[in-house]
């Protein structure tokens, strides 16, 4: 029997309309969070795996590293079939950059040491694709990222992506860190009775001392990639406009328009 | 208001394909071991909801015994926005008692969705789209000094928060699809089905909807009530009564440079309340703090020229001088549109039925001489909360005295006051409909004599398209200050999933009359007629049913909204 | 003197256009920087040839790790042995998931900072400042590095630019960490055309309910054969709704987002909800004959007039211009 622990972040709603606090360079998080879409599938894909015997799970844990809203996003993780979780918060956390949350997330998940880390290849906010190789590489584990395909065969995952040249299929010996894309699977919808359940399911609150993590590694204080400033990007030239009235005439001055920016 | 004759159509000849009770009423029809048993299901978590909700906690807080009884789920707010609040849009200016009896502890202040206590107020005739004419005095429906200047949308994030944190469950992203009855009583609701394909199909992760039955249901469901229009139908609430009426408004919230103090409430252009044209509409400018402005537009939903588009009204309302000198330079930063009950006292159907109560909008609960009705919605949950925590104890599902504590509450005597006050506005021109709404709103109802006009189902008004339509009035959109309807119904953060079956039951071979109405009416760009359609005789209307921001105006006009998958629709944050 | 480390992406002999631009940037900041830039390959078969010809984008010396190519866990042992060996103070990688991938990695084990989705590189006092896009591209924030700077780029980020000459190829020996034995490719850049996946096309001809009909997508789909390699058709959610093309091709805010190098919309309006699935199109072109579609105010060329007579007619010319 083994354990999945599956990556989860609380996100702004896509919906609401994001800014950059001018100050701090940071997004503005306020207003409507939810559970990052991209986690979603990476819980189903924990569930598929858990439901179709294919890796013998005895339990889905769902991790995350955020403020005390973030609670939220665990409550829709185990709505969603996660069986507990575990929310990392401390003032200290605030700032982290990616390193830093990696380095963190790997000290949780060797304290439930799991066979498989599940995470969404990607946050709705920050996008940067990234978090799971960090937390791969701090747990010295194989990792891959950008996951649309996933079979587990004993102790040996293989998986499918698409890379820089193609479809790249690739197998990781457990325990590995796999980030996955949203066309690995369609997550469900939580039932009603299991979002009703969800405050029910255990809940583990740690502080960065409680976990045993190194505060100067993380937050504000462990942060190497900062942010100095922002711009507006330069405005884009207006168009040019054709006014068909000869279509021989009108498609040479597409083409030339074309060949011009090599595009043809 | 008798119904026009015009050469025109009226909606209603075209009635959608729906049976209303024989499609949302229904027995339970889960095992009882896997329904979900509740004490009290409150359907729709607005301000009436939420106050019912809280209202209910405070008193079973004080009752360990009954609360016990109630079983793990005492309360249970069932709400198809993504959270409370997303699918809430009101100017809103509301009355502070209702909520200060309901929170004696807490100060309007220290609220973050309570924006200006307002000092000042006045009232503008916009003459034409270059002048106006501010009254010297606030006729006294529109003033405000004391009345605070709120965003409805979080109020009731707030008021969920309070509920959820006294032990409610809030259950977003829900809908509730029919109402469960057995026998003569309303004994619960059933969740609407998720994970339906365009035709209705189920796909891979299709989650059926559930039973929930409960002791009593509270149907606080806003402006078009799904279940409440069904149970009115089933029960006969609404015998002796007049149809419910809506009207419906865009609204508008802008960052602005220099602070603007006044609510202040218009009349006039670009709608025009001749008497012909039956446009008895006006705009609000409402300060929400020191750097943003409320700005809206209302108009009935039976005026008869087809091209009434309250979207475009409030575009041009925006254009007059009047409005701009307080928008110019700012920034808009939110959008959204709602159909108003506006039929009053006459139209409110019966509130009880055993099992069930009626609070709010969707019980006509909307004071429209003053345009107010967040504080009566909260006021009638507290009332419905009191009457079934009376009852549950006693073991009774007889909401009836509900009834009567509504018509002895601030809620009845005032929709009793200003039950003419409309109907008389709509009936003649605007001088002369002013002055006898006036004369009515002093006299509290008793002049003029005569009852006032009886009000005419919205969708049975004939539509044309005027010689000089309402349309040219419209401005071009610019995307900065002038908007579309798609680009403004893109910042409500409405993302409706693409393959979910429609929730929009229309007759789609229609009139071209009646499609062009429906077209402008609807101030998300739902409704549609293709270019290759005949100009003139029937028409085909394509219904892009994902835009719908659920505003309720087709149901005033000859369709049915029925609520979509459970998280669908808007994301209002600021409204 | 501060040195800049640049990961090579190569296969089947070719390097990446990606890695190419990233040592082309990588060699002008060195030369800001008073140091200079070095390309790491890692592979089993990377020919002195290969390898070399980095030189003449700017590196100024082309070290080779041999070890398994197409993941990243021997990429970071290589960069990580590679760092050892001199005074870097940045890696670049040219963007693609490996760059993604490596860069947290190597960020990770180096105790770096990390930037990714980076679009612009830039010196400031001495120091490279990254610049990030975010927002939906509606803003640019900059990114400085304490320590180590590792920065994996936006694809088509930079461009590559020939200077300086083919170099000799240094080999390096590399203790692998266990993660990258537990990792084996078992196919690499498989293709499968049937399904082109529109957000990877370079040209991407969208069909709008101004094209009319399900069998009108013809035409869109001549242009798109016209111009050949990687172009694909998409659509517009109008044109999925009415039922004309599958769900898998929409694009816009509630379907994919794609970053073509041409768009070409053919009876597309442009509603703000299409827009924000497109906007990042390197070219954009509309064709509708609604002269007032909200698309012609942010066409890069918009073209007034009947689709179903222009587009057959270019298909025709472009076919003949590529002869």
């Amino acid at each position: 029997m083994t354990k999945i622990v599956v990556l989860v972040k609380e996100v702004p709603d896509a919906a609401v309309q994001k800014q950059v606090d001018s100050s701090t360079g940071r997004l503005d998080r306020s207003g409507e969070k939810t559970l990052n879409p991209f986690d979603t599938h990476a819980i189903e894909a924990a569930l598929q795996l858990k439901e179709s015997g294919a890796l013998e799970v005895d339990e889905v844990v769902a991790i995350t590293v955020g403020p005390s809203t973030a609670v939220k996003a665990l409550h829709k993780a185990v709505s969603l079939g996660a069986d507990r979780s575990i929310h990392l918060t401390d003032d200290g956390l605030v700032g982290s950059d990616v390193v830093g949350t990696g380095y963190a997330l790997a000290e949780l998940i060797k304290r439930e040491n799991p066979g498989l880390v599940l995470a969404g290849q990607q946050s709705d906010d920050g996008q940067s694709y990234a978090v799971g190789a960090a937390v791969a590489e701090y747990l010295g584990w194989p990792g891959l990222t950008q996951v649309i395909k996933l079979d587990v065969d004993g102790q040996t995952i293989t998986a499918e992506r698409q890379a820089e040249y193609g479809y790249d299929t690739v197998k990781v010996t457990l325990p590995a860190v796999i980030s996955v894309g949203d066309a690995i699977n369609e997550p469900r919808y939580p039932s009603l009775k299991a979002i009703m359940g969800a405050k029910k399911k255990p809940l583990e609150s740690l502080s960065l001392g409680d976990a045993g993590i190194d505060a100067s590694k993380v937050g504000e204080a462990g942060r190497k990639a900062v942010w100095t400033g922002s711009q507006q990007p330069p405005a884009k030239a207006a168009g040019e406009l054709i006014e068909d009235e000869d279509t021989a005439a009108t498609v040479e001055k597409i083409v030339t328009w074309l060949d011009d920016r090599k595009l043809i | 208001m008798a119904a026009s004759h015009n050469g025109g159509v009226a909606p209603s000849q075209f009635p959608p394909p729906v049976d209303v009770v024989e499609e949302f009423v229904a027995a339970p029809t889960d095992p009882e071991d896997e329904r979900i048993e509740v004490g009290v299901a409150i359907v729709g978590g607005g301000p009436a909801g939420l106050a019912c909700a809280n209202r209910l906690l405070q008193l079973l807080a004080e009752d360990p015994e009954l609360l016990e009884s109630l079983g793990e789920v005492p309360v249970a707010v069932i709400e198809k926005g993504k959270v409370c609040g997303a699918h809430n849009m009101s100017g809103a200016v509301m009355k502070p008692g209702p909520f200060k009896t309901l929170f004696p502890d807490v100060d309007l202040n220290d609220m973050p969705w309570a924006y200006t206590e307002a000092q000042d107020d006045g009232a503008v005739w916009l003459r034409n789209e270059k002048k106006s004419f501010s009254f010297p005095t606030t006729p006294p429906n529109f003033k405000n000094k004391g009345n605070w200047v709120i965003s409805i949308a979080q109020l009731c994030r707030w008021l969920a928060e309070q509920a959820e944190d006294a032990g409610a469950y809030i259950l977003t992203e829900t809908a509730a699809a029919k109402l469960l009855v057995d026998g003569d009583a309303v004994v619960g609701i059933r969740t609407g089905d998720k994970g339906r394909g365009k035709e209705g199909e189920e796909l891979r992760n299709f989650e059926p909807g559930m039973d929930m039955t409960a002791k009593a249901t509270v149907l606080a469901e806003g402006t078009w009530g799904h279940l409440t229009g069904a149970a009115v139908k089933r029960f006969d609430l609404a015998a002796g009564k007049d149809p419910a009426i809506w009207e419906i408004g865009a609204k508008e919230v802008w960052k602005v440079k220099t602070p603007f103090k006044k609510v202040i409430h218009t009349f006039g252009w670009p709608a025009r309340p001749q008497k012909k044209q039956a446009e008895a509409g006006g705009g609000w400018i409402y300060p929400l703090g020191d750097d943003q402005v409320s700005i809206g537009y209302v108009l009935p939903l039976h005026t008869p020229d087809a091209t009434a588009s309250v979207h475009d009204l409030l575009q041009a309302f925006k254009a007059h001088p009047y409005v701009r000198e307080i928008l110019e330079g700012g920034e808009r930063t939110a959008w959204g549109a709602k159909a108003i009950q506006a039929g009053g006292y006459k139209s409110m159907p019966k509130l009880s039925t055993p099992g069930a109560v009626i609070a709010g909008e969707c019980a006509s609960m909307v004071d429209m001489a003053r345009l107010k009705g967040v504080h009566m919605a909260i006021e009638a949950g507290r009332l419905a909360a009191e009457s079934i925590f009376t009852q549950l104890k006693a073991g009774s599902n007889d909401y009836s005295s509900y009834e009567t504590a509504i018509e002895d509450s601030l809620v009845g005597k005032t929709l009793r006051e200003v039950q003419n006050n409309r109907p008389l506005l709509d009936a003649h021109s605007l001088l002369v409909g002013a002055g006898l709404s006036g004369l009515d709103f002093v006299t509290k109802g008793k002049l003029p004599p005569g009852g006032g006009p009886s009000l005419h189902r919205d969708a049975e008004v004939e539509v044309s398209i005027p010689d000089k339509p309402l349309k040219d009035r419209y401005p071009q959109p610019d995307g900065k200050y002038f908007f579309d309807k798609l680009s403004s119904v893109f910042i409500t953060g409405n993302a409706t999933r693409d393959d979910a079956p429609s929730h929009i039951r229309i007759e789609k071979h229609v009139k071209r009359e009646v499609a062009e109405a429906w077209a402008w009416m609807c101030p998300a760009g739902v409704y549609e007629i293709e270019d290759d359609q005949p100009k003139e005789g029937f028409v085909d209307v394509t219904v892009n049913y994902t835009n719908c921001v659920q505003c309720g105006a087709i149901t005033a006009r000859g369709g049915r909204l029925t609520p979509p998958e459970g998280g669908d629709g808007p994301s209002y944050q600021a409204t | 003197m501060t040195n800049i480390l640049v990961y090579a992406l190569h296969h089947e002999g070719a390097i990446n256009k990606n890695s190419l631009g990233a040592v082309s940037t990588a060699a002008k900041l060195a030369g800001e920087l008073g140091g200079e830039a070095h390309a790491v390959f890692v592979g089993e078969d990377v020919s002195d040839e290969t390898a070399g010809s980095i030189g003449s984008y700017g590196a100024t010396k082309a070290f080779r790790v041999k070890a398994q190519a197409g993941v990243s866990q021997p990429v970071v042992d290589a960069l990580d042995a590679v760092l050892d060996t001199g005074d870097y103070g940045y890696v670049i990688f040219g963007g693609g998931l490996l760059g993604f991938e490596a860069g947290a990695g190597l960020a990770a084990r180096r105790g770096g900072g990390l930037g990714v989705e980076i679009t612009g590189l830039k010196v400031a006092d001495g120091k490279v400042v990254a610049e990030r896009p975010i927002l939906g591209d509606t803003q640019i924030s900059d990114i400085a590095f304490e320590g180590l700077g590792v920065i994996a780029a936006r694809l088509n980020a930079f461009e590559p630019v020939e200077s300086g000459s083919p170099v000799t190829v240094e080999d390096v020996d590399v203790t692998f960490s266990d993660a990258a034995g537990k990792v084996e490719v078992v196919t690499r850049g498989e293709q499968r055309g049937a399904d082109v996946n529109i957000e990877d096309a370079s040209v991407l001809v969208t069909g709008g309910r101004g094209l009319g009909s399900a069998e009108n997508f013809s035409v869109a789909d001549g242009l798109a054969a016209a111009f050949g390699g990687t172009a694909a058709v998409a659509a517009t959610r109008a044109a999925v709704d009415a039922g004309w093309f599958p769900y898998a091709g929409q694009i816009g805010q509630t379907g994919k987002t794609v970053a073509p190098k041409l768009y070409v919309g053919l009876g597309v309006s442009g509603a703000i909800q299409h827009k924000v699935g497109m906007q990042s199109a390197d070219n954009i072109v509309a064709i509708n004959k609604d002269g007032n579609a909200p698309i012609f105010e942010f066409a890069d060329l918009g073209v007034v007039g009947d689709l179903h007579s222009i587009v057959p007619a270019l298909a025709e010319a472009i076919k003949a211009k590529k002869g």
